[in-house]
């Protein structure tokens, strides 16, 4: 049976959404199974619409503007598109979080085609047992 | 002196960053054949140990990491 990791993806900043895709990124890499649980404001940041522009976390206010930019000079891919990226090369599952997908309103076909299922809190918790599990 | 290699495939990384070449590279060995030579370009840093410790971590024969003017190569056997 493979290594398995499980990522839950709480915040909706830019940075932590990138870390949660370049870990996913390195785990696929070493051959690991990856279940992603997106919950709250990750969330609101794989609607199709009604997304909220691109944010960081308090520590990275101050580089904010910098650091946007250099991402768009760089070339640097958002983290959707890295996501989709280690998707092509492993095994990773994205789960939308049920009770905040009912809060919102939101079925699947509501979010970004990278979700795979809306699956609640014991499922994730149930297959995540033997799980190397992050709280992003 | 450098080991003598062709290249069957070549992966051009260059400009992108961590993990986007690594990601490439296993993309490449996934729908390579056995001892197909791989060869990664890249300019980013990281890329160039994280790579290399892929190919070895995963079975397959590193073959050389070699500066390049303004990026690095690196030479992978696939042997799995």
């Amino acid at each position: 049976m493979a290594d398995k990791m499980s990522l839950v993806v709480f915040s909706g900043t830019e940075d932590k959404l990138m870390a949660a895709s370049i870990i996913a990124s390195g785990a696929v890499a070493n051959d690991m199974d990856v279940s992603i649980f997106v919950t709250f404001w990750g969330l609101t940041k794989i609607l199709k619409t009604g997304k909220p522009a691109p944010e960081l976390s308090f520590e990275g206010q101050k580089m904010k503007d910098q650091l946007f930019a250099l991402m768009k000079q760089k070339n640097i891919p958002d983290w959707i598109t890295m996501l989709n990226n280690a998707k092509e090369v492993g095994n990773i599952k994205v789960y939308g979080c049920a009770m905040f997908a009912d809060m919102l309103n939101m079925k699947k076909e509501d979010m970004d085609p990278i979700v795979d299922d809306i699956i609640g809190v014991n499922e994730f918790v149930s297959m995540s047992k033997d799980s190397m599990t992050l709280f992003i | 002196m450098e080991k003598q290699f062709t290249a069957t495939k070549v992966v051009d990384a260059r400009g992108t960053f961590c993990p986007g070449p690594l990601m490439e590279l296993i993309k490449a060995y996934k729908s390579a054949k056995t001892n197909d030579i791989i060869s990664l370009y890249s300019t980013d840093t990281g890329t160039k140990r994280d790579a290399a410790a892929w190919i070895s971590k995963s079975g397959n024969e590193l073959i050389g990491v070699f500066d390049r003017e303004g990026y690095y190569e690196i030479v992978m056997k696939k042997t799995k």
